[in-house]
């Protein structure tokens, strides 16, 4: 039986949207992943949201080659086109 | 395991840490253990002066689960072999 974790794999080598805990979000190409949800992402794109007297700002920041731990990690998906 | 091994393999390389409290610390990686708890030597804080209490600290161990992210150069990491890995690590783990 296929597992959730199972399913990662068929994203391997190929564009995810990560959403992490504290209003972050990050994308990128899945490279490796484990049972916590350790991943590492290529060519990754994060955004951090935040409210600013009442208004949402988003900051990015971009990095080649980024090792996420698992703990952070809420969800796992393909980016929106 | 498959991140441990990971690790292993970047032991002497810069890389830079940042940790759940928005800490980044960029150092050499001189071991790594099964929890992914990392020991730095070198480090420099990329905003001293934001966090001057860091400032004379030059290695430094820091406890896995503090870390947020770790960013590495994309030089370091052979990612057909990571990816075979991860593969193999999803195929190994499932009962």
């Amino acid at each position: 039986m296929d597992t959730p974790l199972d399913l990662l794999k068929l994203n391997l080598d190929e564009k995810v949207f990560v959403k992490l805990r504290g209003a972050r979000e990050m994308t990128g190409t899945l490279q490796a992943f484990d049972s916590h949800c350790n991943i590492v992402l290529s060519n990754a794109t994060e955004t951090i949201y935040e409210l600013v007297e009442g208004e949402l700002k988003s900051n990015t920041k971009g990095s080649e080659m980024v090792f996420v731990r698992g703990d952070s990690v809420t969800l796992i998906t393909t980016p929106a086109e | 395991m498959l991140f441990f091994s990971f690790f292993k393999t970047l032991v002497d390389q810069e890389v830079t840490v940042e940790l759940k409290n928005d800490i980044e610390l960029k150092g050499t990686l001189k071991s790594v253990d099964q929890f992914l708890n990392l020991k730095l030597d070198n480090i420099s804080c990329s905003d001293e002066t934001k966090y001057p209490h860091l400032s004379s600290v030059r290695n430094i161990f820091i406890r896995g689960s503090t870390v947020r992210y770790v960013y590495l150069n994309k030089n370091m990491v052979d990612t057909n072999l990571l990816q075979d890995a991860a593969r193999r690590e999803a195929m190994s783990s499932r009962k």
